[in-house]
């Protein structure tokens, strides 16, 4: 019996396609503590998105399996919230109706409707969205939408949280900005994360550790990064840090060195 | 003076396509001409051109029942159709009034005299066929997308569903309103036998035949909105593990609206064309047999009064498509949507 929070245990997925079986994933382990910020990096295609979906239930694994609190995962469910790429905010609801679809189905027995609102308010606020609460998707930017998406993710209390490069959409100020909220809300919250991500410096900055994964087909964990530094992190601080600087080039020679594309 | 400031409020609001000139540039006259144009005359002088073609060609067509009319007969024929309106109107209730009368002297002679009360039984107006198209009309229309709305859904969501259902959909898409007619007044008077019916018959042979016609862009319309909602959409609904109900009420119904509509409105358009055939050949109450006993009655005013039907069909017809956009931007969630 394990006894991390989360643990994936030789994870393989094989998709049937016209030419025969594609093996996406093989032999993927993981094991997750509570309240730990994983980042999942790795070239595009290498299937990343795929473990993700495997956590969150949307794809089933074709061997092995994933444990949640020792029970396998294999619907998906408002325990592992998931932050889409690209904020997949219902476009006819406000933001506060947004955040109140995942409450009032999460908590609809436990909470008043006094105590749904109240929860409601706090998750906008927690991204401060407040302002914008009655704003429909269309009438907000895009890193607007994105903290109303994590706002709704927070507001179903997941036991992991799950990002599918939430920022890779938006520019890089934002950008910067979000990350900064994430790390406060983590360091309030503790929850435990895991996000996928194309970005270097962003994996760095954000994780404890990070899963690099090499190149499909049958990708699998390549190598795992702890990254040992200090919270509560600060961007510009660390951009003179050495050992920043020194994970950030091993992320980038496992990627570049190791795992480069070929012929890409 | 009047105009100008009328047209000032009316006409310079709308402009969006251009931005207001500076105050000091301001070319008033001209700026609320070229809108005036465009909005009103060029439609209006395209009618005038129109009725012109149509007086001056009708004038060279001999028919058996005399000239084909021109617009000012066609114009005569529907004053004239209106004040038979208003006649019929003032007998019938000359009709009451002389039944009451009767029954209240009846009464006062034996108090325990049976009173009858008879309906009043004189033809109805064209008007009245108007108002009998239209009722037939929803009600066929209402029920075929009763019908169709929920189906398209099931169909949209599910794709063996779909497999299931497209082929029949296809089968009876193309069939005329001509042909069902025969088996629903046939079916009608088969299984609709009671002794005090709450429609009559005829009513809903009509009905049901325009719910056979109109269902079909509906459901068609409907199933493609359905299957092609966002797939993060869905995703969204799986992972807060929405029961069905909730899902199509909060993700798939909203997110399918306008292919609904679209659905919808022609629907409305088709059951509209159908009706007029099938009271036509029926000879059900309604628009269509008016234009048939028109046609059968022959006099020299028939292809006229004929006219006034078309163009009042025509008529209720972009009523009908209007009132329906009009729902749809009530319905609509998406504000920055062009809707026409």
């Amino acid at each position: 019996m394990s006894h991390s929070y989360l643990q994936l245990t030789q994870v393989s997925i094989e998709f049937p396609t016209d030419t025969g079986p594609y093996k996406a994933l093989d032999n993927v382990n993981l094991s997750i503590n509570k309240g730990e910020f994983i980042s999942l990096i790795g070239h595009s295609g290498c299937g990343k998105s795929t473990v993700l979906n495997i956590v969150a239930g949307m794809h089933r694994a074709t061997g092995g399996g994933v444990l949640l609190e020792n029970k396998e995962v294999f619907e998906p469910g408002p325990d592992r919230a998931v932050v889409f790429q690209n904020h997949s905010l219902l476009p006819w609801l406000t933001s506060y109706e947004n955040v109140e679809l995942a409450v009032n189905q999460v908590f609809k027995k436990q909470k008043s409707k006094a105590e749904m609102h109240d929860w409601i308010m706090h998750n906008l606020e927690l991204v401060h969205m407040t302002h914008a609460k009655d704003k429909l998707p269309a009438e907000i930017s895009g890193g607007m939408k994105q903290r109303v998406g994590i706002a709704r993710a927070l507001s179903m209390e997941p036991k992991v949280l799950l990002m599918d490069e939430p920022f890779g959409a938006l520019d890089a100020l934002t950008r910067a900005h979000l990350q900064d909220s994430i790390m406060e809300i983590h360091a309030d919250l503790g929850n435990t994360v895991i996000m996928i991500t194309h970005d270097v410096d962003e994996a760095v900055l954000l994780s404890d550790r990070i899963v690099m994964m090499t190149n499909g087909p049958a990708a699998t964990v390549g190598n795992i990064l702890h990254i040992d530094l200090e919270r509560p992190r600060n961007r510009l601080e660390l951009a003179d840090n050495e050992n920043f600087n020194h994970y950030r080039a091993e992320v980038l020679k496992f990627l570049h060195e190791r795992q480069a594309k070929k012929a890409a | 003076m009047f105009l100008i400031n009328f047209l000032k409020h009316n006409l310079l609001r709308t402009e969006t396509d251009r931005p207001m000139p500076l105050l000091g540039q301001l070319k008033l006259p001209k700026d609320i001409g070229n809108k005036f144009i465009k909005i009103f005359i060029v439609p209006f002088i395209a009618f005038l051109l129109f009725l012109g073609l149509w007086g001056v060609s009708a004038t060279q067509i001999e028919t058996s029942l005399g000239t084909v009319p021109g617009p000012s007969q066609v114009w005569e024929q529907m004053v004239s159709l209106f004040n038979e309106h208003k006649a019929e109107r003032v007998k019938e209730q000359a009709f009451y009034q002389r039944q009451e009368a009767r029954n209240a002297k009846k009464l006062e002679e034996d108090p325990n005299a049976e009173v009858r009360i008879r309906p009043y039984t004189g033809k109805p107006t064209f008007l009245d066929q108007m108002i009998t198209s239209l009722l037939t009309v929803m009600t066929g229309f209402i029920i075929a997308s009763i019908i169709a709305i929920p189906i398209g859904i099931v169909s949209g969501l599910s794709t063996t569903v779909h497999r299931a259902i497209n082929p029949l959909i296809q089968i009876f898409k193309p069939v005329s309103p001509l042909a069902w007619l025969p088996i629903v007044t046939m079916i009608v008077s088969a299984v609709y036998v009671t002794d005090d019916p709450m429609f009559s018959k005829s009513f809903l042979n009509s009905a049901i035949t325009v719910t056979l016609c109109c269902m079909w862009p509906t459901i068609i319309n409907t199933a493609l909105g359905v299957s092609t909602i966002d797939s993060d959409l869905i995703n969204v609904s799986r992972v807060l593990r929405l029961n069905w109900a909730t899902k199509i009420y909060k993700i798939v119904l909203p997110s399918s609206i306008p292919l609904i509509f679209a659905g919808l409105r022609l629907s409305l358009g088709i059951g509209w064309m159908v009706l007029i055939a099938a009271e036509m050949l029926a000879q059900n109450p309604g628009l269509g047999k008016f234009v048939w006993d028109e046609f059968q009655n022959g006099s020299s005013n028939s292809l006229a009064r004929i006219m006034v039907a078309v163009f009042a069909i025509g008529f209720i017809g972009f009523f009908l498509d209007r009132s329906m956009l009009t729902l749809q931007r009530k319905f609509s969630w998406d504000r920055n949507a062009i809707i026409r």
